[in-house]
């Protein structure tokens, strides 16, 4: 605490370089462990008994046959998980959706979990246990879900009471509202007036790596975890919360990350892996499979989405509302109130409302997904400016433009703008060759916006010297998008040492102090900051120790390109003192040297995003391809432009992938239809053009360097652009997610008449 | 002005969302503090029902600038305050 986070344009040495990353060699080998990777002594395979319904009262779970059998090590139902919430709804409905109490909520749903000798025995003792359901009514559509009549996922529920009181029994578990002005007086001053509807379905984040972990929890109360997650800090809080275990005494040690997205904040085996383990008394390692992530980890919302827009012919935009209705799975959740929160973000509306519903359905919690609930709105809300925009004469980049939010505008959400970006990245979209590129038949061109909140948070880093000079750097976020390469550019270059003298480690929660989830577009921009001041700290000491190998005063020292140098009087004809001369004396002037940080690197500042497609859409078939993409986006300053780009392509990479294929389908029977890759399509690299990337760096004046999030914003411009081109080359507005061959060819067709 | 009022730090502070429901459904408090934790410590002792939302998270905007845990922030005199939830990310 206590150091200036503010921007100082500093020259850089080594900034904005695009060396390997430490991580590289290991991953490319196979040397790397991810969360399956990881064994231990006596370890036992643990496995789960789901749910084959989508709601159901659980009336009784009998062990008894699978306890008997040789192998068997453990069995956890829910009565061996007591409710430790305190009160807390929101931890007993943590809790419940990791084990299943007395009713199953999705399709899924674990009702029992075994640890046994091998995965042969555990699959065994699956089958022996006898579980007796009584089949409940269930919903899985999120506009279903709120008719009068549906049937109710939560009888602690209510809505419709003033202050929050109980009033009606409901799936509708919030309703949110934000905007100002007079809407109604707004629309009437509108020349053109457009009002749409808009479908989004369920999508799943797709990481390759399914959850894993291994867990090993002694007699003593004492435990450790390997796993999978983008926050090990927050899982030990959590883990240790449901479990009843002291947080002290739960090591969590982040393994590598096969992609996160947003679906490994939550927990979801790992505390029933704990659990096993304590039972047990052995290790017990977890890995779901592809259809137990599909079914019960933590994709994205549904929605139905309803959008008005008023315009004079001039092109401002007087008025505009939207309805966000957002499925949050069985459990109360906020992505409505995050919809109605982003939708007009990118705007300077004087009259604008948006009120968020948060739904309750009969399928998986759904947890973050890359700048959580911002695309399901973008889709809607960019595809109606285009709208309004061919409605009054205007080229929708211009009508863009023109509405645009800037300083001084009063977000949509609440608070009046500072500086922010969007005016950059649509005038960077004005200027670019791919505007301009010829289109040829079938062929359409799309272009969208998207906005992000990003945040910091807790942070906390170690910066170690050794004794030949070499730097240890450990920090708590995780690497999800190539952070440690640039955090060793980051501390190489406050040092004035070489790239490859510095080696950045993921630290485990007994090395660091708390940090926060590596979530909000977050861990380069914390971590960062918290990296600067720790090397900072670091050189102070270096300077001292110089000093006292010279016997001058500290104040006579400064550091320069990586080495002590001496000032003043009577100091100067002194040779530079490297940092590896320095450390190599440490053991005699004083021991060893480091620096420390911790931070709460807050005021990440929003971010903006636009993005250009252009598809080819077969008539016959209605099969789109996507053959050119552009992001334009601020990252402040690219501390690794490899990795910024990186972001920006996976994000408009899983956009991609969401607007065109993927969704989770579900049966009559509330079942769901397509829980794998072969059904379930995400994008492979013959579906994708080269995605092209322009990063504008306007510098953020909350950060020493002037680093902005970069991870989010990228999905939420995608599913707006692909239908904004979809739209030009097929001639039919889609209103629906995905834009599936057999949607648009069904538009097509109808369109014809 | 009473002799301990310091109406040069009186805020008008803006709620959004879900946080209007437990204070009232007003949407905006005029409320004397100078960081951001005193005007937690204020609005709770106000409006007991909003502890559970600053137990669970809440972020505030200071002319436009959100902050979410850092409550040493201190809060210029005259700034636009904004309470919103606090957001989670992916």
């Amino acid at each position: 605490m206590g150091n200036d986070t503010s921007y100082t344009d500093q020259k850089f040495k080594v900034i904005g370089t695009r060396p390997n990353r430490p991580d590289g060699l290991d991953k490319v080998t196979g040397r790397a462990k991810f969360g399956a990777d990881m064994s231990a002594p006596g370890q036992l395979v643990g496995l789960f008994l789901r749910s084959p319904h989508a709601h159901a009262k659980i009336k009784k779970i009998d062990t008894s046959r699978a306890e008997k059998l040789s192998g068997v090590k453990a069995i956890i139902t829910s009565k061996d998980l007591p409710d430790l919430s305190n009160g807390n709804q929101g931890t007993l409905d943590t809790l419940t959706n990791c084990m299943a109490r007395d009713r199953v909520l999705y399709d899924g749903h674990a009702v029992a979990a075994v640890a046994a000798v091998d995965r042969a025995t555990a699959k065994k003792a699956l089958k022996l246990i006898k579980v007796t359901y009584q089949v409940l009514p269930h919903v899985t559509d999120v506009d279903e879900a709120i008719k009068p009549g549906a049937p109710i996922i939560q009888d602690y529920v209510f809505s419709g009471g003033k202050n929050g009181e109980p009033k009606v029994p409901s799936n509708i578990s919030q309703t949110t509202q934000f905007g100002h002005g007079d809407i109604e007086a707004g629309f009437a001053e509108a020349d053109v007036v457009i009002e749409e509807s808009y479908k989004t379905e369920q999508s799943h984040q797709g990481y390759i790596e399914p959850h894993a972990c291994l867990a090993n929890v002694g007699s003593d109360g004492t435990g450790e975890l390997w796993v999978t997650t983008q926050g090990p800090f927050v899982y030990r809080s959590v883990c240790a919360d449901l479990l009843g275990m002291d947080v002290a005494k739960l090591k969590v040690t982040s393994s590598e990350i096969g992609g996160g997205f947003g679906g490994k904040t939550h927990v979801w085996v790992e505390p029933i892996a704990l659990a096993l383990s304590r039972k047990a008394n052995r290790p017990v390692k977890v890995v779901m499979s592809r259809e137990e992530v599909f079914k019960a980890s933590g994709p994205t919302s549904s929605t139905s989405i309803d959008v008005k827009i008023g315009a004079k012919k001039d092109g401002t935009i007087t008025a505009a509302s939207a309805a966000l209705r957002y499925h949050d799975g069985p459990f109360p959740g906020i992505w409505g109130m995050l919809g109605a929160m982003t939708s007009w973000a990118c705007y300077d509306i004087k009259n604008v409302k948006s009120v968020g519903y948060d739904v309750l359905v009969n399928r998986p919690k759904v947890a973050a997904y890359r700048a959580p609930s911002a695309p399901m709105a973008a889709f809607a809300v960019e595809s109606t400016i285009d709208l309004v925009a061919t409605a009054i004469g205007m080229n929708a980049v211009d009508f863009r433009i023109k509405n645009a939010a800037k300083e001084g505008s009063l977000a949509s959400y609440g608070p009046t703008y500072g500086p922010i970006g969007i005016g950059p990245t649509l005038e960077a979209v004005k200027k670019h060759p791919h505007m301009k590129a010829r289109l040829k038949k079938n062929q359409g061109r799309g272009m969208a916006c998207g906005f992000w909140f990003n945040f910091g948070g807790q942070t906390c880093v170690d910066l170690n010297i050794g004794i030949d000079g070499t730097v240890s750097l450990v920090i708590g976020t995780v690497d999800v998008g190539g952070s440690r390469a640039s955090m060793g550019l980051v501390a190489a270059e406050e040092l004035g040492i070489a790239y490859e003298d510095v080696k950045t480690h993921i630290g485990d929660t007994a090395s660091l102090g708390h940090n926060d989830m590596t979530d909000g577009s977050r861990g380069t921009f914390s971590s960062s900051m918290a990296t600067i001041f720790a090397a900072r700290d670091a050189v102070k000491v270096l300077r001292s120790r110089a000093a006292k190998m010279w016997d001058i005063p500290v104040d006579s020292v400064v550091w320069e390109d990586g080495s002590a140098k001496a000032t003043g009087k009577g100091h100067g004809n002194l040779p530079p003192l490297s940092l590896k001369e320095i450390a190599a004396k440490a053991p005699t002037t004083g021991g060893p040297i480091a620096g420390h940080n911790e931070v709460v690197a807050d005021n990440a500042g929003v971010s903006f995003a636009s993005h250009i497609c252009d598809v080819e859409v077969d008539p016959e078939t209605g099969a789109t391809k996507v053959i050119r993409y552009t992001v334009i986006q601020d990252a402040g300053k690219a501390i690794h432009p490899d990795y910024v780009e990186g972001q920006f392509q996976g994000g408009a990479a899983q956009g991609i992938g969401w607007a065109l294929n993927e969704e989770y389908i579900y049966g009559e029977d509330g079942r769901l239809q397509n829980p794998g890759f072969l059904d379930y399509r995400i994008p492979v690299c013959s579906d994708l053009p080269f995605i092209d990337t322009q990063i504008l760096e306007i510098p953020n004046p909350n950060h020493p360097y002037g680093v902005r999030g970069v991870g989010e914003t990228s999905i939420v411009p995608p599913l707006a652009a692909i239908g904004n081109a979809v739209s030009n080359a097929a001639g039919v507005r889609m209103n629906h997610v995905p834009m599936s061959p057999i949607r648009i060819l069904k538009a097509i067709d109808d369109a014809k008449g | 002005m009473g002799g301990n009022s310091r109406p040069w730090l009186m805020l008008s502070v803006s709620l959004s969302g879900s946080l209007r429901s437990a204070a009232d459904d007003v949407e905006s408090i005029q409320i004397e503090a100078k960081t951001i934790r005193e005007l937690m410590w204020k609005i709770v002792e106000r409006y007991p029902r909003m502890s559970q939302h600053i137990d669970e998270g809440i972020a505030v905007a200071i002319d436009g600038e959100i902050f979410r845990d850092n409550w040493d922030k201190v809060i210029p005199v005259e700034s636009e305050v904004y309470l919103l939830p606090r957001i989670p990310g992916g």
